[in-house]
């Protein structure tokens, strides 16, 4: 990355892999399990939490020199449900359509724990520009993850991608139902996204050993 | 000249400032987006009540495709020929019957002695004529709603629903095709009593070719969805009945 020094390309690129926020840190599990039983909902709620974390990483890190130690807490509450609502006005008057249909997951937004946890962690120390790195790099690395857990649960759980039938049909037992394949009706069910994430986890540490903690 | 951002005056100064600021902003936002919101609202009833009559723009099998936004007022104009308003034995008739918040009127009939207004449009497509009432009930998470088109004899012709917060791939399910495409044809009258249309689990008819069970099947994995939509169109479309008696 010529635009960026190898310290800012490092905010974006460690949380994509080794540094991610949910298969490492274990954090935004909530909505990663919530959103995840179909591939387009996992994407857009990526942008808006890209959006949001972005943004709010920006206006906390503004603020970080002014903001009481005592309050704080309250006052990223208060920047974090500021931006999500006015997400939400703009999608409503705007993308009226796509807003019903994410309808739940725009507030859902607020309860994400990564978002108070790079702001508490990252904004509050530094400075403008590498925290807006920060978040647009931390909500990447959660958007990689929905996007993956979505992908599968889709594909197994209902047999579509972004409501394509792209297996055949059940009811009608065309293309792989015809041979006598069936979904997996689990993969629907949230505890399903918890295996996968795990197996996310597995598959990521058994690749790099230098994630693996010691007891 | 160096902030003491640990005094107990400067907090209390920064929270009201900070809650004036974001105030203002959100205020500012919500009113300015207010008309609109309240538009998309409007044009959504407008589509949502087409939708359940059949007047949809459906190409493939399993679309649920509206009349455009930019055509909906002309379109809903054409096709509902009389809008009424029900309130106890009289019906009036009202223009804007449509805009009528079932939700409100619920609770207001719920917290006294209020007869609850019901609204009912009567739209003609193709030259058969055919009742359109909206019902509102609990999913497993929050509401649900809809619109459900009969003909005289309170046969479905079509329905629409829709919810706020279901589970994505269980109870969401409810406004796909395939789910609300079952309810055309059955009836809400069973020998000349009413009889709800249910969402049932197991009823040996999955393809839905018994149109006279009253039965449609059930959504796997969405049972509490399915019997609060079971309980919605009996409590809502029951209020109708008197009237469609008067008419046959």
């Amino acid at each position: 990355m010529g635009l960026l020094s190898k310290k800012d390309s490092k905010l974006i690129l460690d949380p994509l892999a080794d540094n991610n926020p949910i298969t490492i840190q274990v954090l935004g599990i909530c909505s990663a399990l919530a959103i995840t039983a179909q591939l387009k909902p996992s994407i857009v709620m990526a942008i808006s939490v890209i959006f949001v974390l972005g943004v709010g990483n920006v206006v906390i890190s503004l603020m970080r020199n002014i903001i009481p130690s005592k309050i704080r807490i309250i006052v990223q509450l208060i920047v974090v449900a500021t931006l999500v609502i006015i997400v939400d006005q703009v999608l409503k008057a705007f993308a009226y359509t796509l807003s019903k249909e994410l309808s739940v997951f725009i507030g859902l937004i607020i309860t994400n724990c990564i978002i108070m946890g790079r702001f508490e962690a990252f904004a509050l120390g530094n400075g403008p520009w590498k925290s807006f790195l920060d978040g647009i790099g931390n909500a990447l690395g959660y958007g990689v993850i929905l996007i993956i857990v979505g992908f599968f649960r889709e594909l197994f759980g209902s047999g579509t991608l972004f409501g394509l039938k792209v297996l055949g049909d059940s009811v009608e037992k065309t293309g792989l139902y015809a041979i006598g394949y069936e979904n997996n009706g689990f993969m629907v069910l949230p505890p399903m996204a918890l295996i996968v994430v795990g197996i996310i986890i597995w598959v990521q540490r058994s690749k790099n050993k230098a994630l693996i903690e010691e007891n | 000249m160096a902030l003491n951002t640990e005094k107990n005056s400067y907090t209390v100064i920064f929270a009201v400032v900070m809650v004036i600021v974001v105030g203002s902003i959100l205020a500012g936002f919500a009113n300015g987006l207010k008309p609109t919101i309240k538009a998309n609202e409007r044009y959504e009833k407008q589509q949502n009540i087409l939708y359940a009559m059949g007047v949809n723009e459906n190409e493939g099998a399993n679309d649920v495709e509206f009349i455009p936004t930019e055509r909906v007022e002309e379109v809903f104009a054409q096709y509902i020929k009389k809008q009424f308003v029900i309130q106890g034995d009289e019906v009036t008739e009202n223009d804007e019957a449509y805009l009528i918040d079932v939700k409100k009127e619920e609770a207001m009939a719920k917290n006294g002695d209020y007869e609850r207004r019901l609204p009912l449009f009567l739209a003609e497509k193709d030259g058969q004529e055919m009742y359109v009432m909206p019902v509102r009930g609990k999913g497993l998470w929050d509401a649900i709603w809809g619109f459900v088109a009969v003909d005289k004899s309170m046969t479905v012709e079509g329905v629409y629903f829709d919810h706020k917060g279901e589970t994505p791939g269980l109870g969401a399910e409810i406004k796909q095709r395939f789910f609300m495409d079952d309810f055309e044809g059955e009836s809400f009258l069973n020998d000349g009593s009413f009889s709800t249309i249910k969402v049932a689990k197991g009823n040996n008819d999955p393809k839905n070719e018994d149109k006279t069970d009253n039965e449609v099947d059930a959504l796997a994995g969405a049972t509490i969805t399915g019997d609060g939509l079971t309980a919605m169109l009996r409590k809502d479309v029951k209020m109708y009945v008197p009237y469609f008696k008067k008419l046959n």
